[in-house]
């Protein structure tokens, strides 16, 4: 995969984007079973591979299970270690990245969003890391392909962060950044060592010198207490999300934190939102925003750990809020976004309405006159005080 | 391990040092105890590599004794020495 | 507000308009523009339809939504025209579907501007129409069926989206280590002859 770059501006897609960072990272071990739409992710990164570009032992296995497994057992043993995924490749990859996550080992995942089967759909949404946002795994998400690029890099260091040791899960959205080619300023090599640095394990299993145990039995006497010190390191990653975002800022003049706000400072009512479907509302509020209408967004880019506190300061003075989930919590009361946001403002007595919204689901178009749409049922709310339809789907 | 110290526990679980095993007193497992009878002992020490939980004493190629402090009473010593020799018997513990 | 170019190629599989969009993408990033060019990926097979979206602006483009109201129609198979690419699916709407008043179409036939408009339906309307026959060129100058690379050049000639300089040093700078010479060469003399021979009205 050839990159030209002019000006230090190149034209790639997000998923070659993301095997361009890995490429520059050069990982130790990247064990992967490629599965639409981030098989190009690994097309593009076993030509670096075979052609001497990376360092990378590459595993090439039976299923994503396996995969995954690969993955634990390299990082077990002290390696750096990267994979690419999506959809039912993450729902084979369940069990294991709980043991990933619970064996602390800092493994990078790009996750490319697609929606899960039945019926059978190659398109994006969020249902299949969402579903994993519980497993213990740190998650970023991304709106463009830059993003996509610049999360890979700060992923790497929020995983191996002392503080942290936690697997990373950056996630884009399937075929929207993917597979569009879009603008990206490229990093030189030399600039990626330096901000990632070199990987040591505290306990690689590969030093016979000092040999150590992984995956042994616990019992009730200390199962808990290895949860509670997992529980405070996915915490403790927030506050590196947004050292490592700034350090990268600092470097490289793009800055990243917890949360994107957009015009959120004064408006009467906010859209949230997670990754590409940001942009379009974004449109919509520079829209409505000529019109006179106080409208905001809050796009979060860190969901695990959820920066509640953050999201709560910056949503607590608005009339009403409506999240955007591109997944449907089936028969739960409402989707993730809407799960965490509407709990989180709940310690205010003063508080925003807060609507849940399903949107494109399987890759269904999410367009400008859909977030506007959503805006002028919010400012309705705002005004009478009054929500019509708690929890309901849109893009229909 | 220090079960008084938990919260200092080396994250996810590892264990840092190798041959931790050897701390774990499993000879309390027991209900039969191999008895050998030396004088019918060859040394082929067959027993030496059946033993499941490495239980088997032996010092400089000679069978010596059983490592009661981990010698769960499997049996298999018994069983697998030769039909010509028959040197352990499983005695029931005395307590 | 961001105002940006919008483009759709219309095409079969294997006619390669997913690649047309990305070259055309390269191309405008080289002249300092912000591009998108995005495929919409069905179950494709050889000939089923396929569509390819280009975003072009001097500013970021932070639009993530599909291309519904194109200035620019190229469409690759004129077979496409008239026909109802499936039925039911939002996705699948006829070639002309939601282009902007003034649109510009560019099709591959060696029918003439005048006889498309009529095919397309666009009799007294304000759209403009040109004809190129970007199979045959193809045929004649890379030995193969692949109409994208002369559609390329009649943009270039029928609008100001790009340039053919632009567009045949991007293909020599990004493409020369991929392909043959030969092949380098043959793509270039069809971007030249697709700008030579569009016809307009």
């Amino acid at each position: 995969m050839a990159v030209t770059m002019v000006k230090k501006q190149a034209g790639l897609t997000g998923n070659s984007a993301v095997a361009y960072a890995m490429k520059q990272i050069n990982p130790d071990v990247c064990a992967a079973y490629p599965i639409t739409p981030s098989t190009q992710i690994m097309e593009d990164f076993s030509s670096y591979v075979a052609d001497g570009k990376v360092d990378t032992e590459l595993i090439t296995a039976e299923s994503e299970h396996s995969a995954m497994s690969a993955c634990i057992g390299a990082s077990a043993a002290g390696a750096r270690v990267m994979t690419a995924t999506s959809s039912q490749g993450l729902a084979l990859m369940w069990e294991m990245l709980y043991i990933a996550s619970g064996l602390r080992l800092p493994i990078v995942l790009a996750n490319v969003n697609r929606a899960l089967s039945a019926p059978i759909n190659i398109h994006c949404d969020h249902s299949d890391s969402m579903g994993a946002r519980d497993s213990g795994w740190i998650q970023i998400y991304s709106e463009t392909v830059q993003e996509a690029y610049d999360n890979l890099f700060q992923a790497v260091r929020i995983a191996e962060s002392e503080k942290v040791l936690l697997p990373v899960m950056v996630c884009l959205d399937g075929f929207i950044t993917s597979h569009a080619i879009e603008n990206i300023s490229l990093l030189e090599d030399a600039e990626v060592s330096q901000f990632v640095g070199g990987y040591k394990a505290q306990h690689p299993m590969l030093d016979t010198d000092n040999p150590v145990t992984y995956g042994a039995m616990t019992l009730p006497d200390s199962y808990i207490i290895f949860k509670h010190q997992q529980s405070e390191a996915i915490g403790r990653a927030k506050d590196v999300v947004v050292e490592v975002g700034k350090e990268f800022g600092n470097r490289f003049g793009r800055e990243y934190g917890l949360m994107e706000k957009y015009r959120l400072d004064d408006a009467d009512v906010a859209i949230v939102i997670l990754s590409s479907a940001a942009g379009t509302t974004k449109v919509a509020v520079d829209e409505l925003r000529a019109k006179g209408k106080k409208v905001g967004l809050l796009r979060p880019r860190l969901f695990r750990p959820f920066p509640f506190k953050e999201i709560a300061d910056a949503l607590k003075s608005i009339k009403a809020v409506a999240c955007l989930d591109r997944v449907d919590s089936f028969s739960g009361f409402g989707s993730p976004l809407f799960n965490e946001i509407r709990s989180t403002l709940y310690e205010f007595e003063k508080r925003p309405k807060v609507i849940n919204k399903i949107f494109g689901l399987g890759g269904r178009d999410y367009k400008v006159k859909d977030a506007v749409g959503v805006f002028e049922e919010l400012l309705k709310i705002a005004e009478t005080g009054k929500v019509e339809t708690l929890i309901k789907y849109i893009t229909l | 391990m220090n079960m008084g110290k938990m919260k200092d526990l080396p994250i996810g679980g590892v264990i840092t040092e190798g041959g931790t095993a050897h701390e774990y007193v499993t000879g309390g497992w027991r209900k039969l105890r191999p008895v050998l009878d030396k004088d019918k002992c060859t040394d082929c020490l067959i027993c030496w590599v059946m033993c499941p939980d490495s239980a088997i004493i032996v010092e400089d190629g000679k069978m010596v004794g059983f490592d009661l402090e981990h010698c769960k009473g499997c049996g298999i010593c018994a069983e697998e020495c030769p039909d010509k020799v028959k040197a352990i018997k499983m005695e029931e513990e005395t307590g | 507000m961001t105002a940006y170019i919008e483009i759709r190629w219309h095409g079969r599989a294997q006619q390669g308009v997913v690649t047309a969009a990305k070259v055309l993408g390269e191309a405008c990033l080289r002249l300092g523009k912000y591009v998108q060019a995005f495929p919409e990926f069905g179950p494709e097979r050889m000939g089923a339809p396929v569509r390819a979206f280009n975003r072009i602006s001097s500013e970021p483009i932070r639009l993530h939504c599909q291309v519904t109201e194109p200035k620019y129609v190229l469409i690759a198979d004129s077979t496409l025209i008239g026909t109802a690419l499936s039925k039911g699916i939002e996705s699948s709407g006829s070639v002309t579907e939601g282009a902007t008043e003034d649109a510009v179409f560019i099709v591959n036939t060696p029918k003439s501007p005048d006889e498309m408009r009529s095919e397309l339906g666009l009799k007294g309307k304000k759209a403009h129409v040109y004809t190129v026959d970007a199979s045959k060129i193809s045929l004649e100058t890379i030995a193969r069926l692949m109409p994208n690379t002369p559609l390329l050049g009649a943009l270039a000639k029928a609008t100001d989206v790009i340039t053919l300089d632009a567009l045949v040093e991007n293909f020599k700078e990004n493409y020369s280590k991929k392909f043959s010479p030969k092949v380098v060469e043959g793509n270039i003399a069809a971007m030249n002859r697709g700008f030579q021979e569009v016809k307009g009205e």
